[in-house]
């Protein structure tokens, strides 16, 4: 049996139908991200799908009517590099579940392949709704640490069941290359990678001689046995493997593997991915940029500039913008809202903040663009959604409109007025 | 008055040290016949800042926003001998005055920030650059972050780039007293004493709540709030006494002097009004307390910086007019960092309380206008309006007040230095870039001109394969 398909069988199968509600979003500035910007247009939608995009669509005489008229309907944004869902406070560790630590500790290998997030997920997070009701509907959820993290997952921001979250798991494989994950290499560069390979040919060898392995006639693995399962996808090329490095010869060296192993790369972070961004688009590699970054922090991101992004699109990279963030994952408006001050063009930021990471993480066939057949995760904004002075008007999630209420707008209105009443208001 | 050697001889600097023209000569080449008046002996690492070169020109056609109150659409702002001379609609400038066209951008004060660790945990961040934190003992009021701190810090120039013109540096918050804060010019230096602002008073660091208590919890503590504030009070009883010791002894002049003690003199320097308090709280009933503890001693709490809780206590923060140092949504990283609201500065400045968007981080710092805006934004949605005249105020004036330096800086007034920056178009949206940027008149950053970008010596040579970045 495999168990991560099975994992993955399992959420995905167990997914509910949204509520058989009818929305029609009329008047506003359509923004599919597929097409053209649709004045006037309306986006309807029907048991939690879009049924249809247009300027002049017939209106079904049962269908709740959200008036946009001035303002800008979108697709929900979608953060690609969060672990929103698996923490609630990040100083208290027993809420933090998007790590393994000590993995395997007798001899610290370092590899937790076979740790999916999906089951430490809390659909009742109370981090998840700060971002929600700032128009992120969809997130990548990721393992983080050591040298190969885990499994990530694909989520919609809605729901009581992880069932009802998760879009497609796992979505991709995370790992490291960076100065963070050093030890998983006996503290040496060319040591970090020499043991990506020697952990890729024991799933490589295990995945041949596994009725052998079964009857204990191989040779000893240098990661369990859950760990060399959870690779195969990886190493067939169907599951990306997420890869953290930031300086230009470490993301080198991280296409180099890939071409070893016929792998299907992600690079996440990628300071200094434009300098070596000919390569990428060779090798069409996509990265997940934190805009808001242009400091030499460390020896691995002396090359960081603002410019990164746009860079990188310029090259011909496929990029998706991420705030790395979980608490404050709202803010990826403004890193593609910087990203434009920098030099990428508006339609490319948009995308890489919906259809980009879509496309990167394998769902854009549902999500990512406002398209008949796709899921309803739209927002409507009073403006433009990149700028900070805007304020979102509606989020739908699966077809499904969320209150625009966080624990954080709770608080807010509860010291709207100091008076001793405020502890019997909710 | 200058009853005891402690004493902090905070007008004399001032007076003697106010950014005049320099003549014109090289950056970063002080000259030796601006030196200023003899050095008080209590001041013992003066500011050796001078401003840089600087001609007279004029701003206009640019949506000026003075922080004055005023938003002037095609405004004018007139620089002479580095100093604001008029700002208006239209003012009578000079001939040969050098003459900046801004039509379609805006004209403000240089971006303050009061929290910065900038040359105290220097980029890259490596351990040998940690020099934040004296995490030795709970309580090192002693230390001061001018000796932490690193002139070629690359963080400086992108602070520049963002319109940053002055910057509190502030110790660490692991010890409940962290050391003095200095206050910097954003100029380039071979040293700390070439940055430091002229006339601004020290500050001192404190910190509560979970930093401290997780330091030195098994360290011999305190490991928990009460034990904070027992240290905290024990300190203060002991700068009491001594700077009671010092006046017997300035009245008396029998015996021996006291002994001079770094750690009491910072105290005392607070305890006389002359230094000024910086306390990183998040939680409101701690500041409460912290409130409650400075009438026990008799000081002021100048701004409580982080303050993640502070509209829950806005209407004691106004009580006392203490300023509150604040990001715009910051939160999740701790327990006394939950209850966060993106309201917190719009109802904080609603209550009368001086707001101040604040970083605590070398890229935050670069986009504190982006910050502001998210916060007006937030303050927007339950109608609390704040108008860019007013918003620039948490950027400029505002900060300039708890540090003490808004007679020189903070707002396009005459007679103020003339700390200026050009934007791209309103401050507020994401799109906008800071184009130029002036301190005392002279163009230190211009995003047109490769040759008005400082760059540290550290970004010198960094990749020797590359044409350049």
């Amino acid at each position: 049996m495999n168990r991560s398909h099975s994992l993955a069988a399992a959420l995905l199968l167990a997914a509910a139908p949204a509520a058989a509600q009818t929305i029609a979003i009329t008047g506003g500035t359509v923004y599919p991200v597929t097409g053209a910007p649709i004045r006037g247009g309306t986006v309807l939608i029907r048991d939690g799908k879009i049924a249809a995009v247009g300027a002049n669509l017939a209106i079904p005489a049962d269908a709740r009517r959200i008036d946009a008229t001035g303002k800008w309907v979108t697709p929900g944004l979608f953060e690609s590099s969060t672990n929103m869902g698996l923490v609630e406070v990040e100083a208290v560790r027993e809420t933090d579940d998007f790590e393994i630590r000590d993995v395997n500790p007798e001899n610290g290998d370092q590899v937790a392949a076979a740790f999916n997030v999906a089951d430490g997920l809390n659909p009742r997070s109370m981090v998840i709704p700060v971002s929600r009701i700032a128009g992120v509907t969809t997130a990548v959820s990721r393992p983080a640490g050591g040298l190969i993290s885990g499994q990530a997952v694909a989520i919609d921001l809605a729901g009581n069941r992880v069932e009802e979250m998760v879009i497609a798991s796992p979505v991709a494989m995370f790992a490291n290359l960076s100065e963070g994950s050093r030890a998983a290499g006996g503290n040496a560069r060319g040591g970090q990678s020499m043991r990506l390979r020697e952990v890729l040919e024991d799933a490589r060898a295990w995945a041949r001689n596994r009725q052998a392995f079964e009857r204990g006639e191989t040779r000893d693995f240098s990661v369990s046995r859950l760990d060399l399962e959870a690779l195969q996808p990886v190493l067939a090329g169907r599951e990306p493997l997420a890869v953290e490095a930031h300086r230009a010869s470490d993301i080198q060296t991280v296409l180099r593997i890939g071409r070893e192993y016929n792998l299907k790369l992600i690079i996440v972070g990628g300071t200094e991915a434009w300098m070596v961004a000919s390569d990428l688009a060779q090798a069409r590699v996509a990265v997940l940029v934190k805009v808001l970054n242009n400091l030499p922090g460390s020896f691995e991101s002396l090359g960081a500039t603002y410019e990164n992004a746009a860079r990188l699109r310029r090259a011909g990279v496929q990029v998706a913008i991420t705030s790395g963030e979980t608490f404050k994952a709202y803010n990826i408006r403004q890193e593609a809202g910087n990203a434009v001050a920098y030099g990428l063009p508006w339609d490319e930021a948009f995308r890489a903040i919906t259809l980009a990471p879509a496309q990167i993480f394998g769902v854009a066939d549902r999500y990512g663009s406002l398209e008949p057949g796709k899921v309803a995760d739209v927002v409507v904004w009073d403006g433009d959604p990149l700028e900070l002075l805007t304020r979102v008007n509606t989020v739908i999630i699966r077809g499904r409109e969320i209150p625009l209420v966080s624990r954080e707008t709770q608080l807010r209105d509860r010291y709207r007025r100091l008076d001793d009443n405020r502890a019997y208001r909710p | 008055m200058n009853r005891a050697p402690y004493a902090l001889v905070l007008a004399a600097v001032a007076a003697c040290s106010q950014a005049q023209a320099r003549p014109a000569n090289r950056p970063g080449t002080p000259s030796p016949q601006a030196a200023p008046a003899p050095r008080p002996p209590a001041n013992p690492f003066p500011s050796t800042y001078r401003p840089f070169p600087s001609t007279p020109t004029l701003i206009r056609g640019g949506t000026v926003l003075t922080a004055a109150g005023q938003e002037i659409r095609n405004g004018q702002v007139l620089i002479v001998d580095g100093k604001i001379a008029a700002v208006g609609a239209t003012v009578d400038a000079p001939a040969g005055v050098t003459v900046i066209d801004a039509i379609g951008r805006w004209v403000t004060p240089g971006v303050i920030d009061d929290h910065s660790h900038l040359g105290v945990y220097a980029s890259p961040g490596v351990q040998a650059h940690s020099d934040g934190n004296e995490a030795t003992q709970p309580n090192t009021a002693e230390v001061w972050a001018e000796h932490s701190v690193w002139p070629q810090d690359p963080g400086f120039v992108r602070a520049l780039e963002g319109g940053v013109t002055t910057m509190q540096i502030l110790p660490g918050s692991a010890n409940l007293f962290g050391g003095r804060s200095v206050v910097l010019k954003n100029v380039p230096s071979r040293t700390v004493q070439g940055m430091k602002f002229p006339g601004a008073p020290y500050g001192l660091k404190m910190a509560c709540g979970e930093n401290p208590k997780r330091v030195y919890g098994q360290r011999g503590g305190p490991s928990t709030r009460m034990g904070e504030m027992a240290a905290d009070r024990q300190a203060w009883i002991r700068a009491v006494a001594y700077r009671d010791r010092w006046a017997r002894w300035d009245r008396d002049h029998t015996g021996n002097p006291p002994e001079r003690d770094l750690e009491l003199e910072t105290l005392v320097g607070v305890l006389n009004g002359e230094i000024l308090v910086h306390n990183h709280c998040y939680r409101a009933d701690e500041m409460a307390q912290m409130i409650d503890m400075s009438h026990e001693f008799g000081y002021r709490i100048r701004s409580f910086h982080h303050g993640v809780e502070a509209y829950k206590v806005r209407d004691l923060l106004a009580r006392d007019s203490i300023s509150g140092s604040l990001w715009a949504d910051w939160w999740g990283f701790k327990m006394e960092a939950l209850d966060f609201t993106r309201a917190n500065l719009a109802l904080v400045h609603e209550a009368g309380v001086r707001a101040i968007v604040h970083s605590d981080d070398p890229t935050g710092i670069q986009k504190l206008n982006q910050e502001a805006a998210k916060a007006m934004e937030a303050g927007r949605e339950i109608g609390i309006v704040i108008p860019d005249s007013t918003a620039i105020r948490w950027l400029t004036a505002n900060p300039a007040w708890a540090l003490g330096i808004d007679r020189w800086v903070g707002t396009l007034e005459p007679g103020k230095n003339a700390d200026v920056v050009i934007w791209s178009g309103n401050p507020f949206s994401v799109y906008t870039r800071a184009d130029q940027v002036f301190i005392d008149g002279a163009l230190m950053f211009d995003r047109f001109n490769p040759n008005r970008r400082p760059r540290t010596d550290f970004e010198v040579g960094l990749f020797p394969a590359e044409a350049g970045r």
